[in-house]
């Protein structure tokens, strides 16, 4: 590595104590100078190797034999110990063990033993290599990655005589060929895994299985709500009636779910949300609008809705739009009104797609 | 004739006379008079005791006659319920103004509690407090509760009733080792942020097997060894970064050391 | 084992240095038994003596690697035992087993066939909890290494290539977990499950297609279990073993590299062989690892999805965060705002999750794999490395590390927030709105600072080296002054401050040639320029001897060097003259 000596420093002022230099500042430095001392320190070499006790003290030698001993025959026994408690003890035992609580007898005794079995065997090992095992450190020297030339050349000139042998050059109909041989035959596998991917969507995001009629029950007693059950502060968990003729429950579920809560129709400011209410009672969609948690968190005293997953918040009195967070759209509203026998029903299905939004949601 | 025969036409001599028929006859009359016995409507006394611990504890911020001020709202219709979770569970007296009333120890004694209760009660009708032995969760389904608090308690409390996290800094409480009734009474009556279950949302005997299966959760918590607080993967990823890789690397700094 | 042909001043190693060499008896002596039998077929026996003889460096931080390595394989091995009991379906079954508040309730097989292991089978909940365990810590391990294996500069020619896979093994590790914990369908996972269908979604022009595929139809479906199954299974596990084979295999082909020191040079490999010492130290190792991980198993609950419940999509548990290492995609959900959501051209474009959702994790791994190339061609720097470098010396590097671990600090943190709010009794609007500020506002000021102390502490290790260690002895002269002894450091311990290359901004040609055409990379060139010039401008270099002598001659804080008049004879007369004077100052 040669170097020229490049001062990286600023000159500051002539000293006059120097001996005839200028004086410079090293703070950041290499300057190799020109009074002929080499450009860099020499590394000195490793270090005199330093003598455990182990290596020349045969009584340490024997102490360290035995503490290894006792480590594997530590570990030997907590196997059996293992074994012996697997099958005796009650997998049903609790025990109270301070620091934890009351907890599985079993799992820690088992656990306990497992790990004492296998660190027994770990710590003593590495206890013998190093106090027993030699420790002087050997070298071992390097060579670079790259290959010799000649190898390259060797290899360069197979390949190309391969090509030669092959007739590639000669033979162009192959060479045009080949590309399309080559490329196009993992398309038989490739097309039947992607051609077998689950049904088009269609707009069955866009759709829930809420209907006109539907009546809201509780989740998960699936019994019918009347209205004069809700009180102004409560908050049930709902799904539609036609849910228990479902086939696919958790499916239906996951977009049908809604919460239904009761304000003081005053505290509520857009009309239409009073319209499609009932009295101060309102049914609003559970699933969040950012990526579909669902939204369960309802403050009684603020009416916010609060999503646990990235924490949108959306106001109740204010049709559900956001007022924090990460979500967009506002929670889409279910327009319900009481049946014949007072009990709480969806006056028709949602008018947009509930959960999170996707590309061809658009206004919809 | 001795001197207070010497005084008998003193003109003070009547109104003192009154005076003490008065008190005689007053002593007397409540020495005498027959006992009142009412239960269910607290006794006229407890509903004034109640009234009186009001007063001298709750009125500054609730207003003279729990009317409600801009401090804190209105009690009527509060029903003792609400008052037995508040002052039993130590939120009230609230100790400073902020988003949420923690809870802390209890100020008052169960007597004065109750007759705190009795006079909130008093004011006009409202949830009581529920009975000892349908609150308790004894004889309760857990698996039902569990299913139910699922559903409703654990999006705010979290699985376990770890407690959860609300906007602008308050917070749903844990709920580990709290008393059945007070579970059942937080239920019933909503207080601060938590909505309102009544016994048409979550009828009694379910609000019971909830109680059931926070008691079982209380003794049961540590199934496979230390919770860390039941609050799922973080606290998990906190103590296997401190913990687990803290071990790991003492141990390889112990195997790459020079032995003795 | 082939030396190199130059020679550098470190060749002077001790002259009686013993190398190790197998016996001469071992190689000619048939070996007997079931090795003979196996040599016979096989040739067995040189590649094994050759293995065995390979050098391996001792440094804790190189065992980082290693704790992934057999975190990964307990994962295996606990895992297999589980594959026999998990049941991937997700046909829905009524709990009747031991444990009571599950009894009667509805879900799914997945779910069932978990709290079956954690409850009926022998040993099962101890094999679960170890396995989760296990693959916490393979992540947290193979970070740390990484980080080490950055700040090292370990990554430099020829390990770039390794580099890139260890990128690739850490984005498949995250995908790995992902699936992992997703399979026992309980209500957090699947509230996580159903977080991905939302990413999917967000996708544009294909979201819902996407997530209809993956979930072969509307989400939960019945697909998604069996799928995450073999890719858990199956797919992943078989991609992780053949790229940490190359990547081990690697390791083996380019020697371990070493920290530097007195005797070790970039050319060659001081430690102990692998029979007997590292055979017994990284065997060892592995017990303690697993020995470890089994006694946290057998303390600490993981996972409690017996108390989660089963899977629903109407409830919800309050703290829903992914494992630790899904933490920052998480986090960067809950930061990234919903205006970036729009609709145009009747369609919705949803920014404020795809950006977090789709495009962090290939951006970070792919910011992250192209590094290497990236600060190779900043540098210059064509040479092979094998010597580490102390982070203090590449300041700029350094630098970049913490910027970006700051980075993701700030995203980890942000999906933990309603854990930090109510612990710490916080609002999670303000703790939100902070870590907003600060992801844009904390990677500069870490890099600043980092950049700071790393060029304080390279300017201190000068100064060490130019006036040695202060003992404390406070020596007072006859003509009553006082001042402080300073003693001088012996070679080795000076050795390790002066050892580090010299760093220069590139320089490069003005881009214009002699008849004033300007060059097509004109423009590449300078973009280069500026970026040596920003990573190398402030660079303080090693300690030359020539400093080291200036250095001695007085103690004022100016340091005088000398410009000898006679260079060519090579002798240094005002120098030796000044040194064989008494010193005025030690």
């Amino acid at each position: 590595m040669s170097d020229n000596g490049t001062p990286h420093g600023e000159v500051v002022g002539q000293d006059s104590d120097a001996y005839g230099a200028t004086a410079v500042r090293l703070d950041q430095g290499h300057i190799e100078g020109t009074g002929g001392l080499p450009e860099r320190f020499e590394n000195p070499g490793l270090p005199a190797h330093v003598a455990r006790m182990a290596d020349h003290d045969e009584k340490a030698a024997k102490r360290a034999e035995k503490q290894v001993a006792t480590l594997f025959g530590l570990s030997s026994l907590f196997t059996i110990v293992f074994v012996v408690a697997f099958f005796a003890i009650d997998r049903e035992s609790t025990a109270f063990i301070p620091g934890i609580g009351r907890t599985s007898l079993y799992n820690v005794v088992i656990g306990v033993c497992m790990a004492i079995a296998l660190l027994g065997v770990g710590v003593g090992a590495v206890h013998w290599a190093k106090t027993l095992m030699p420790d002087e450190e050997s070298v071992e020297y390097r060579h670079t990655q790259r290959a010799s030339d000649e190898d390259r050349r060797r290899v360069v000139s197979e390949l190309t005589q391969g090509g030669t042998k092959a007739q590639l050059g000669r033979r162009p109909l192959i060479k045009y060929s080949l590309l399309g041989a080559l490329a196009l035959p993992p398309i038989t596998l490739i097309v039947p895994l992607a051609a077998g991917l689950g049904p088009v969507p269609k707009d069955a995001l866009s759709k829930t299985m809420w209907k006109k009629g539907d009546r809201l029950v509780r989740d998960p007693e699936r019994t019918p709500i009347r209205a004069d059950q809700v009180t102004i502060g409560s908050v049930f968990h709902v799904l539609p009636e036609s849910i228990k003729d479902s086939q696919h429950v958790l499916e239906d579920k996951a977009k049908a779910a809604v919460l239904l809560m009761r304000l003081n129709p005053e505290d509520i400011k857009p009309q239409k949300e009073r319209d499609w209410g009932h009295e101060g009672i309102v049914a609003y969609s559970k699933i969040c609008t950012h990526v579909g948690c669902p939204v369960g968190l309802y403050e009684q005293q603020t009416h916010h809705l609060l999503c646990p997953c990235h924490q949108s918040t959306f106001d109740v009195t204010q049709d559900c739009k956001v007022i924090f967070g990460p979500a967009k759209r506002p929670l889409p509203q279910l327009k319900i009104t009481v049946d014949s026998e007072g009990y709480l029903v969806a006056d028709s299905p949602f008018r947009e797609a509930v959960g999170p939004s996707f590309w061809e949601r658009g206004h919809a | 004739m001795n001197a207070l025969a010497a005084r008998r036409r003193h003109p003070a001599a009547i109104a003192l006379l009154l005076l003490l028929g008065l008190v005689v006859t007053g002593v007397a009359y409540s020495f005498l008079s027959p006992r009142q016995a009412d239960a269910a409507p607290a006794a006229a006394s407890q509903i004034q005791d109640g009234k009186k611990l009001f007063l001298a504890n709750c009125a500054t911020c609730h207003g003279l006659q729990a009317q409600g001020t801009k401090a804190g709202p209105t009690l009527a219709g509060v029903g003792a319920a609400s008052v037995d979770f508040q002052v039993g569970t130590g939120r009230m007296p609230l100790a400073k103004p902020d988003v949420q009333a923690p809870q802390k120890k209890a100020q008052f004694s169960d007597e004065e509690i109750a007759a705190l209760a009795a006079y909130v009660a008093s004011l006009a009708p409202g949830p009581a407090v529920p009975d000892a032995d349908a609150s308790s969760g004894k004889g309760g389904d857990v698996a039902k509760g569990a299913e139910l608090f699922r559903v409703n308690c654990a999006m705010c409390h979290n699985f376990a009733g770890s407690g959860g996290a609300l906007t602008r800094g308050k917070y749903a409480p844990s709920l580990r080792n709290v008393e059945g009734k007070h579970i059942y009474e937080a239920m019933v009556t909503g207080p601060q942020s938590m909505p309102v279950f009544n016994d048409t949302n979550i009828d009694p005997k379910s609000k019971n097997d909830i109680v059931a299966y926070l008691h079982a959760v209380d003794t049961q918590e540590n199934v496979g060894g230390m919770n860390l607080g039941n609050l799922g993967p973080v606290s998990e990823g906190l103590f296997v970064w401190v913990f687990g890789l803290g071990i790991m690397v003492a141990f390889a700094v112990w195997l790459g050391k020079k032995a003795a | 084992m082939s030396t190199t042909e130059t020679s550098r001043g470190a060749d002077r190693l001790r002259a009686d240095d013993a190398t190790t060499e197998a016996p001469p008896a071992a190689g000619l002596k048939a070996v007997g038994g079931v090795a003979g039998w196996l040599d016979d077929r096989t040739g067995a026996a040189k590649p094994i003596g050759y293995l065995m003889k390979k050098v391996f460096p001792d440094h804790w931080s190189f065992m980082l690697g290693e704790v992934a390595m057999y975190s990964m394989i307990i994962c295996l091995i606990s895992g297999t035992f589980l594959t026999f009991w998990f049941v991937p379906s997700a046909g829905q079954v009524v709990y009747d087993g031991s444990y009571l508040p599950l009894r009667g309730v509805t879900m799914s097989e997945a779910y069932r066939s978990t709290v079956d292991i954690s409850f009926d089978i022998r040993g099962g909940l101890l094999i679960r909890q170890i396995h989760h365990w296990a693959a916490l810590m393979f992540i947290v391990a193979l970070s740390v290494h990484m980080l080490r294996v950055f700040f090292t500069g370990a990554f430099r020619k020829p390990r770039e290539i390794n580099w890139v896979i260890g990128c690739i093994l850490s984005m498949l590790a995250l995908v790995e977990g992902f699936a992992g914990y997703s399979l026992p369908d309980d209500l957090l996972s699947g509230t996580g499950l159903r977080a991905a269908e939302g990413f999917m979604r967000s996708v544009p022009v294909v979201g819902s297609y996407l997530s209809y595929f993956v979930f072969d139809g509307p989400f939960p479906g019945e697909a998604i279990i069996p799928r995450l199954y073999s890719v858990h299974v199956l797919l992943l596990p078989a991609i992780l073993v053949g790229l940490f084979v190359a990547h081990i295999g690697l390791v083996f082909v380019h020697k371990h590299t070493q920290f530097p020191g007195p005797g070790k040079t970039n050319d060659n490999v001081v430690g102990f062989p692998v029979m007997p010492v590292y055979a017994a130290k990284a065997g060892g190792f592995f017990f303690i690892v697993f020995g470890v991980l089994a006694l946290i198993a057998a303390l600490v609950t993981i996972n409690p999805i017996w108390a989660y419940g089963p899977y629903d999509p109407s409830p919800v548990t309050a703290g829903s965060q992914p494992d630790w290492y899904m933490g920052f995609a998480d986090g960067a959900l809950r930061l990234l705002p919903g205006w970036l959501e729009f609709n145009a051209f009747g369609f919705t474009f949803s920014f404020n999750v795809m950006i977090g959702a789709i495009l962090l994790i290939p951006v970070m791994y792919g910011l992250m794999a192209v590094y290497p190339f990236l600060e190779r061609w900043v540098t210059g720097d064509e040479r092979e490395h094998h010597l580490l470098d102390r982070p203090r010396n590449n300041p700029t590097r350094t630098g970049l590390g913490m910027a970006g671990l700051t980075a993701y600090g700030v995203l980890m943190f942000a999906a933990g927030n309603d854990i930090m709010a109510i612990k710490l009794g916080l609002s999670i609007n303000d703790i939100t709105h902070i870590l907003r500020a600060a992801f844009f506002v904390a990677p500069p000021i870490a890099f600043w600072v980092t950049k700071r102390i790393c060029l304080s502490l390279q300017r201190r290790d000068r100064d060490l080296v130019l006036h040695g260690r202060e003992t404390g002895r406070i020596v007072r002269t006859a003509d009553g002054r006082f001042f402080e002894q300073h003693e001088p450091l012996d070679e080795y311990t000076r050795w390790l401050l002066v050892q580090h290359d010299k760093h220069e901004p590139l320089q490069l040609t003005s881009g214009v040639d002699e008849h004033g055409v300007v060059s097509p990379t004109a423009r590449k060139e300078k973009v280069r320029g500026a970026l040596s010039r920003f990573y190398f401008e402030d660079s303080i270099n090693p300690v030359t001897p020539a400093e080291l002598a200036a250095a001695h001659h007085d103690g004022h804080a100016l340091e005088a060097i000398e410009e000898a008049p006679h260079e060519e004879s090579g002798s240094r007369p005002a120098l030796e003259s000044a040194r064989r004077e008494p010193p005025k100052r030690p």
